[in-house]
């Protein structure tokens, strides 16, 4: 078969498709987004001067063209909030997925080591949390946390303390309920490449002298590099944007950029602002993840 | 003989309600090429598994070197695995997989450099040292975890099919090169194998396996030569199983089969006694006339060096009978043939042996 066959009909409508969706629910509401970001925030309905429009004349299009501005970008990189929200966010989201890795890894291992008709069940019971509202679970977490919630009162009743801690409406409430929601998508991954290992591997390590711990750090580890990467995206992406978890927990000290969105937006009214943070996150995100991907593929590459 | 290296007495072994063995004793000497032999399900495997660690005897002990090893997790025992799927590390590449039992030694960079460069040129993969073993082809990978498993100098090489996936040729010459590399290291090796060919061809001494128990331990000539039992007849070689009743008149003791009379040597079998004779289709002899079994060439196939004849004698017997190079028959031919006292080897009845022969004929 030539690499350069002509492609039938049906197999071009068949590879296009996840294209279109990409364009249609993916990149066109990102370019309305990047539209409002470089327009000027005005006092009316919708509260930005919008610098074109579909419906426009030539000549409109000219003396819109004259709004265009990056003021909002300008205020990102000046503005104290803007750069405390990404990087309180960065952190909070990379500590958590750090916390996350380390919790959900003895899972996987426990997973991918049980008896073969005993996993399909415990793979249906690290998805069930998905059966209940997201919303309903992490306000759950609202009742254990808060000064006179069930952990506090539980202790105090132990005599362990005599004040409740404060535990609810900091960062480390935040870390926790991302930790929780997010569990399951490291957990997957982590365990579809813990489970694919092939046992003669280790049996192999410990054969040549390596005692179960090194087996663990030369081996198993080593090989679960993928899943582990996998996960950690999955969980840091969206934890970085995150918006439910830190309102509803967070309290009004922790500071992230989700909610920093949310304030521009509906507070402020201040359309650009927000959608220039949208955007700003969207390539701080997207352009450090194409970089190693390319760098991964050109290594692959190299190595063939 | 100095003390074994290894020796097993009475170990046992069962899996739930499967017994994989059941009191096998043995010993391996010091740079010996021992084989474990038999057919799938025999408890080769187990037994391997069990002196390298990975699975304990439920009773029975096992000692190397005089040490006791019941306890000793797998990586604290001198005694190294080929697997039979190799098992090497892929996000390692060839030098540091061979490397990988060095390291746990925690010998010096110049010793593991050495040792491995040492392994390279030995299995001839001196400028590979640097592929990723998804670049390898399957005999290279098989030197790779054969390198990779003699590097710690262990006392002891278990190795697990470790033809078994490779195609016929190379099959051959890496026996040769097993041999030539168990003979330079002067290390004990211990083959499993289902392939007797493979057995008789690299090992010193055979132990061939049946349902959990060794059914003879014995070198390659006298495990083909005088099996001590009928499934060993049947399962190492082709040969033919004569059933009959043993008279021994005086010097010349006789098989006094359906077809005819066969001379055998009776062994310590008293006369009259049912018995079964083995006798290998190469050491019939095959004549156009003269005296012997008269029968005829019911079919035969052509194998290069012998030509096997099957044989159909009186009494509805077909007997296979292997003709030399050069000799020709065709199907039909009246044939006479003739059995030298010392070809076959008489095996006494033993109850329940019927059926259970792969290779047997009738």
């Amino acid at each position: 078969m030539s690499a350069r066959r002509k492609l039938s009909l049906g197999e071009r409508l068949v590879i296009a498709a996840p294209y279109l969706w990409i364009g249609a629910f993916f990149l066109a509401p990102m370019l309305l987004v990047a539209k409002i970001s470089v327009s000027q925030s005005v006092l009316a309905r919708p509260p930005y001067r919008p610098i074109f429009e579909f419906s426009d004349s030539l000549a409109d299009i000219w003396s819109k063209a004259q709004n265009f501005t990056l003021d909002s970008y300008r205020a990102l990189v000046s503005d104290t909030l803007y750069v405390e929200s990404y990087l309180s966010s960065l952190t909070i989201a990379a500590i958590s997925t750090l916390i996350t890795l380390i919790v959900a890894y003895p899972f996987a291992l426990a997973m991918a080591r049980a008896p073969e008709r005993m996993r399909p069940i415990l793979i249906g019971l690290a998805a069930a949390p998905f059966w209940t509202s997201f919303l309903i679970r992490v306000y759950a977490w609202i009742a254990l946390l808060k000064d006179e919630g069930l952990i506090n009162n539980a202790l105090i009743a132990l005599g362990v303390i005599s004040a409740p801690l404060q535990m609810f409406a900091t960062p480390g409430a935040v870390v926790v309920g991302i930790v929780y929601s997010y569990l399951p998508f490291m957990l997957l991954p982590l365990y579809a490449a813990l489970e694919r290992q092939n046992p003669s591997l280790r049996e192999a390590a410990a054969d040549l002298g390596a005692s179960p711990a090194q087996v663990f750090l030369r081996v198993t580890l080593p090989l679960s590099r993928e899943g582990i990467i996998a996960g950690a995206l999955l969980v840091f992406i969206p934890a970085v944007g995150e918006f439910v978890i830190p309102d509803l927990l967070g309290g009004s000290e922790t500071l992230m950029i989700g909610r920093t969105l949310w304030n521009d937006f509906f507070s402020n009214h201040d359309w650009p602002a927000a959608s220039a943070a949208a955007i700003a996150l969207v390539a701080l995100l997207l352009i450090p993840l194409l970089l190693w991907e390319r760098a991964r593929l050109r290594e692959e590459e190299r190595a063939q | 003989m100095t003390a074994p290296l290894l020796s097993i007495t009475n170990v046992c072994k069962k899996f739930g309600a499967v017994v994989a063995l059941e009191k096998v004793s043995l010993h391996v000497g010091t740079g010996e090429f021992f084989a474990l032999l038999g057919p799938s399900g025999c408890g080769k495997t187990t037994l391997m598994r069990c002196i390298a660690g990975f699975e304990s005897p439920d009773s029975g002990t096992m000692a190397l070197n005089g040490l006791d090893l019941s306890g000793v997790p797998p990586y604290r025992r001198p005694v190294n695995m080929m697997f039979q799927s190799y098992a090497l590390f892929p996000h390692l590449n060839v030098f540091e997989n061979i490397a990988f039992g060095l390291r746990r030694k925690g010998e010096t960079k110049d010793a593991i450099e050495a040792r491995v460069s040492e392994l390279l040129a030995m299995t001839q993969l001196s400028n590979f040292g640097h592929r990723r073993i998804d670049e390898l082809s399957g005999g290279q990978k098989q030197r790779v975890a054969l390198a990779r498993a003699l590097a710690p100098r262990p006392k002891m090489l278990l190795l697990d099919e470790p033809l078994g996936a490779l195609d016929r040729k190379l099959r051959e010459e890496t026996q040769f090169q097993l041999k030539e590399i168990q003979r330079l290291t002067q290390t004990s090796f211990v083959i499993v194998t289902h392939d007797q060919d493979e057995a008789l061809a690299l090992a010193d001494r055979i132990a061939v396996m049946r349902a959990g128990r060794v059914e003879q331990v014995a070198g390659p000539i006298e495990i083909y030569d005088k099996p001590a039992t009928r499934f060993v007849a049947g399962f190492v070689g082709e040969t033919n199983f004569i059933e009959g009743r043993l008279e021994r008149n005086g010097g010349a003791a006789a098989l006094v089969a359906e077809f005819g009379r066969i001379p055998c040597e009776p062994g310590n079998l008293p006369d009259g006694a049912r018995a079964t004779l083995s006798v290998r289709p190469e050491r019939i002899g095959v004549a156009r006339e003269g005296e012997g079994i008269a029968g005829y060439v019911e079919n035969f196939v052509f194998r290069g060096e012998t030509t096997l004849l099957r044989v159909r004698v009186a009494g509805n017997v077909v007997l296979r009978a292997a003709a030399g190079y050069g000799e020709r028959h065709a199907i039909g031919d009246a044939v006479t043939l003739s059995f030298p006292p010392d070809a076959g080897t008489l095996l006494a009845e033993e109850p329940g042996d019927e059926g259970r022969n792969e290779r047997a004929a009738q």
